[in-house]
């Protein structure tokens, strides 16, 4: 029976875990269009022009917004994990959770920066 | 009137439903032993000591892994219902009852085993309570093998290979240890296949410990001794 199941999960390290996945994978995807565009403007200018004539489309700059703030909360989760693994806990219960939330606040200022630049 | 849904079978079964009367300080473990006296002789459960002292009678309550005898119902009740599984993560044996013994086996596999360094003709290793790694070991030591931390972890779900936090965490505990004979191979084993390197330290386990031990503290430590070495400790 499915009651409550995600009671166990309910707390801020499984959300960074799942954060710090989910990004991860999204930016797997992304970079290799990344790499494309690259790719195209090597190529020659007519072909990059193209792609950043598409780029300029509002649901392509929301992606592009998107992307941005996952790469900061892929960093931000990241540097608490090397955090974790690298240095000496406080203590054994403190896992760093109290940098949780204040990664995800700077990742939405990034994209506060971001979108002040458009 | 408390509901009660408890888990009949083995991997294929059923929820059945049962009506337990309500009274004060009651525990799951009361809940279940209810039912069991009154109306299922045959359901099958597992505790002994009703303390919290034995780590036997873990089961999943409303979706958590929890110890039954010391979980009280006003805390893990969900309206007026229970729902009452397995641990998960086991072999079923037959209702609420889960062979634990690939649990106890994760344990030889991070090398938690105790190797003493001398024998009864030596004299003690002689070990402060202040000394750092002693700090460490202490801070994991009270695991009573319990299996909650175990089903708790997602990565020991997907992963039939992972070790699992408690093993992990004894793991530690040993390589603090220096009356450990073998703190270097346990070192090695812990970090070695299954070991802590598929720890997403998602923390469910520390989350979940009912002694409020941090496996997830341990298999960092571990991490980091990889990088570092061994602690300095006393010899014996
Ligand atoms: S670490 Fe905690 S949850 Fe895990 S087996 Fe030991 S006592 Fe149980
Ligand atoms: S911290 Fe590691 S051992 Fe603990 S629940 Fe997460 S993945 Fe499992
Ligand atoms: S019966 Fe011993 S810990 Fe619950």
């Amino acid at each position: 029976m499915a009651n409550n199941r995600q009671s166990m999960r309910t707390h801020k390290s499984y959300f960074a875990f799942v954060g710090h996945r989910v990004s991860g994978l999204l930016l797997a995807l992304f970079l290799p269009i990344h790499f494309l565009v690259l790719g195209l403007a090597l190529e020659g200018a007519d072909a990059l022009n193209r792609f950043l004539a598409f780029s300029e489309l509002p649901l392509v700059k929301a992606a592009e917004w998107g992307l941005v703030v996952l790469l900061a909360i892929h960093l931000l989760f990241g540097i608490r994990v090397l955090m974790l693994e690298l240095t000496d806990w406080p203590n054994s219960a403190d896992g760093r959770t109290a940098w949780i939330i204040p990664s995800v606040i700077a990742a939405l200022l990034v994209g506060v920066i971001f979108l002040a630049q458009l | 009137m408390l509901k009660v849904s408890i888990w009949r079978g083995v991997d294929e079964g059923e929820f059945i439903d049962y009506e337990v009367p309500m009274r004060a300080n009651q525990t799951v473990l009361d809940i279940v032993t209810e039912v069991q006296r009154n109306q299922e002789p045959d359901l099958a459960y597992r505790f002994a000591c009703r303390v919290g002292v034995c780590g036997s009678c873990a089961m999943t309550v409303n979706g958590r892994p929890r110890w039954t005898c010391r979980s009280h119902v006003n805390d893990v009740i969900d309206g007026d219902r229970l729902v009452l599984e397995p641990l998960r993560s086991h072999p079923r044996i037959r209702d609420l009852v889960v062979d634990l013994a690939p649990f106890f086996e994760t344990w030889k596999g991070s090398g938690a085993v105790f190797k003493p360094s001398a024998t009864r003709d030596d004299k003690p290793v002689k070990i402060t309570a202040d000394d750092p790694a002693r700090k460490n070991a202490d801070a994991g030591i009270e695991c009573i093998n319990c299996a909650v931390c175990y089903s708790a972890c997602d990565v020991v779900s997907w992963d039939k290979n992972y070790l699992g936090p408690a093993a992990l965490n004894r793991a530690w505990t040993l390589v603090n240890d220096a009356k450990h004979g073998e703190r270097k191979e346990t070192l090695n084993k812990a970090l070695g296949d299954g070991g802590c390197g598929s720890c997403h330290s998602m923390g469910n386990c520390t989350r979940n410990c009912p002694v409020g031990l941090s496996p997830s503290a341990g298999i960092a430590g571990l991490k980091k001794f990889a990088l570092r070495g061994l602690p300095k400790v006393e010899k014996p």
